[in-house]
């Protein structure tokens, strides 16, 4: 599982925000069986980057290379539909993913007792729960999670943990930017240094206003 | 795909108004008719079909600013857009959910209202074929027109600014396929119109839609 | 960036390019727009003069036929206008040159203008000959179809905070609109066979405007062309201080934070 196709890969990459770049020349790898944790202030561009990653915009400059199909993104919202209960809001993406590990998920954490309970009447870390519950039946190894421990208690973080560990220990790898210590046996990747500067060249201007400057 | 269909099938089944919602609007156009312009047969019976298609279009917009919003809201068409389902795809799986919830049912309720604007029996099957024909495409159209809009705070004034315009051809050769049938004359080209129209639709813009849609995200 | 590489590529077509910098179009823009105005005001002055008040009264029209001198350039300004911002927005969307965008985006307001210009003058017109300020007559009706689908596409221009996506969404609107619109010309023929004349300007017909008439019209076609290109000049040159604002701003927040 060690070769280089199967690890995320980023090189020199710059994301921006609104047209205004927020982190640049970024570099790191994250390998299979592997724990990143992204740190860095609130505003720092920890979400702009996993979305860059997830593939949901463009990086302004920079390439990543990745296994193919192999991203799970997790976002501060959950998209859990509140009609839908516990099962059908993890059957659905299942299907979507063409998985079958629902109870798999379930049970991994703690909503057998909630399954047809419907999602809108859980509680915030219930919720958080159900959310996370998702990243199981995608069936994908690398997982890019922001914040995923907003709003979990202490015996949940716990169990969070211990999913992630045994994603990890199956050959997967996680990309976590998050504030918390998880107990996790992860290297620390701090973006603050990649603070994009303001550019002053005016050539630089690709997709952003600098080149009305 | 089909799962997603079927999500949100359930989705406005369970939440309500969905289904019920756009009916109940298509009944209360075509009540408001008769107080307005007269309760005389002469009168109602030759303007019906246009009646008819002119509220199944409103009704139609109702619920068109639903098919992305909650979606975005939530946070699943993040979600979605990161799923291995082409964007393409999930446009026109939602444009069928909303046709099914919204178009379907005001075919099938359309002799019913037609008979309550005095229209002849001879033009039932005209009213409900033209516009099992052309509410695809406008289900279609909406979902491209709610893509577009879909980020925005107050998005649904907009939307229906945007996507009226692109109705007019729809509900010029609807109409007139439903009244010329209706009146037992030729009524085969605009009713080829209005399938062309929705098959086109069906074929184009689900790729705008999925673009705007990947714009809307970044 | 790409673009940059594609555009050396390309030498024959540098000159056309060279506008797409903003700071070029700026320089360039700005030694021509007093060019522009001079042409402008000339041949309105001509074109308007000369059709107002030196051509003979119509038979059957009266002195209600001048207005052509109004009507016809606006209505077709607002067709071509409406043209001029898809090839714009196309050039957005492959090349990604900001100019563009904000030159569609500029051009809309001149068009809308246009296009009540020539439903109004239309009405005015109508009036005196069919009796009617207003007939759901298919050249008539297409135009408000037009006005309409200007409408929509400020709208969505005025309604989106971020210029690129607002760009990027126009864009689309503004393609998959022009299908629409010529959608709508056909069904709106169709729907109704009309009251107005044919074009008025084609030269193979036999109903086709006398000379008398016809040499003025050229020069007020002209004359709208250039007043076009000098509104379009200076609006665009507004959204490109603008944009050039909103990038200082964010330069200012960016040094902030």
């Amino acid at each position: 599982m060690n070769a280089p196709a199967d690890a995320l890969v980023v090189r020199d990459m710059t994301v921006a925000r609104g047209g205004v770049p927020v982190l640049a020349g970024l570099s790191f790898r994250l390998d299979p069986g592997r724990v990143l944790i992204l740190r860095g202030p609130n505003g720092s561009g920890k979400t702009t980057l996993l979305r860059t990653l997830a593939g949901l915009q463009p990086a302004m400059a920079g390439t990543m290379s990745q296994p193919a199909e192999a991203i799970a993104y997790g976002a501060h919202a959950d998209g859990l539909k509140a009609v839908l209960t516990v099962e059908e809001n993890l059957r659905f993406w299942a299907s979507v993913y063409g998985t079958d590990a629902v109870e798999a998920a379930i049970s991994g954490f703690n909503l057998t007792g909630l399954r047809s309970r419907a999602a809108g009447n859980l509680s915030a870390g219930q919720k958080r729960r159900l959310g996370l519950a998702r990243l199981l039946v995608t069936g994908r190894p690398i997982w890019l999670l922001d914040e995923p421990t907003v709003s979990l208690d202490t015996a949940s973080v716990a169990l969070f943990a211990d999913a992630v560990r045994a994603h990890v220990a199956a050959g997967g790898s996680a990309l976590i930017a998050t504030h918390i210590d998880l107990g996790l046996e992860a290297e620390v990747f701090d973006v603050t240094p990649y603070k994009a500067q303001a550019a002053t060249d005016p050539a630089a201007g690709g997709s952003f206003d600098e080149a009305f400057l | 795909m089909i799962a997603l269909l079927i999500r949100d099938l359930r989705l406005s089944v369970r939440a309500g108004g969905g289904f019920g919602l756009g009916l109940a609007f298509f009944l209360i156009v075509t009540v408001l008719v008769p107080f307005g312009v007269g309760p005389e047969e002469a009168i109602l019976a030759p303007i019906a079909p246009g009646i008819l298609w002119v509220g199944a279009l409103l009704a139609c917009l109702l619920s068109l600013d639903r098919i992305f919003q909650l979606d975005y809201e939530d946070g699943s068409l993040d979600l979605l857009a990161t799923a291995p389902l082409p964007m393409e795809g999930a446009v026109v799986m939602k444009a069928v959910a909303h046709w099914l919830t919204t178009g379907l049912p005001l075919v099938l309720a359309a002799p019913v209202f037609g008979a309550l604007l005095n229209m002849p029996p001879e033009g039932f099957l005209w009213i409900m074929g033209s516009l099992a024909l052309g509410t695809p495409a406008l289900s279609m159209i909406g979902a491209f027109g709610a893509a577009l809009t879909v980020g925005l705070k107050r998005g649904g004034l907009l939307l229906s600014l945007l996507v009226l315009p692109l109705y007019i051809p729809t509900l010029i050769f609807g109409a007139e396929a439903a009244s010329r049938g209706m009146a037992g004359f030729e009524a085969g080209t605009p009713m080829l119109m209005v399938a062309g129209i929705t098959l086109g639709s069906l074929a184009l813009l689900p790729f705008a839609a999925a673009a705007a849609l990947r714009i809307n995200l970044r | 960036m790409d673009h940059v590489r594609v555009k050396q590529k390309r030498d024959g077509w540098n000159w056309l390019w060279a506008w797409a910098n903003p700071v070029k179009f700026m320089e360039l823009s700005g030694r021509a727009l007093p060019w522009c105005v001079g042409i402008a005001v000339v041949t309105l002055a001509v074109g308007l003069i000369w059709g107002f008040f030196f051509t003979p009264e119509a038979a059957r029209f009266g002195s209600s036929v001048k207005i052509i001198y109004v009507h016809v350039p606006t209505a077709m300004m607002a067709i071509n206008i409406w043209v001029m911002m898809l090839v714009a927005s196309l050039i957005w969307l492959i090349r990604r040159h900001h100019v563009s965008a904000l030159a569609a985006k500029a051009a809309a307001l001149v068009g809308v203008a246009m296009t009540l210009a020539a439903l109004i003058t239309g009405a005015v017109w109508g009036q005196p000959m069919w009796g009617t300020w207003w007939a759901w007559d298919p050249r008539l009706t297409s135009f408000l179809v037009l006005f309409l689908f200007y409408l929509g596409y400020m709208a969505l221009w005025a309604a989106i905070e971020d210029p690129d996506t607002a760009a990027d969404l126009t864009s689309v609107l503004a393609i998959v609109g022009s299908v629409f619109a010529l959608l709508s010309r056909y069904a709106v023929n169709f729907w109704n066979q009309g009251l107005h004349q044919g074009a008025s300007l084609s030269l193979d017909k036999e109903e086709n405007v006398s000379d008398v008439y016809w040499q003025p019209l050229v020069i007020c076609l002209v004359g709208f062309t250039a007043l076009f290109v000098v509104l379009l000049l200076v609006r665009t040159r507004t959204e490109v201080r603008k944009r050039r604002l909103h990038a200082l701003e964010m330069r200012e927040r960016m040094a902030d934070a």
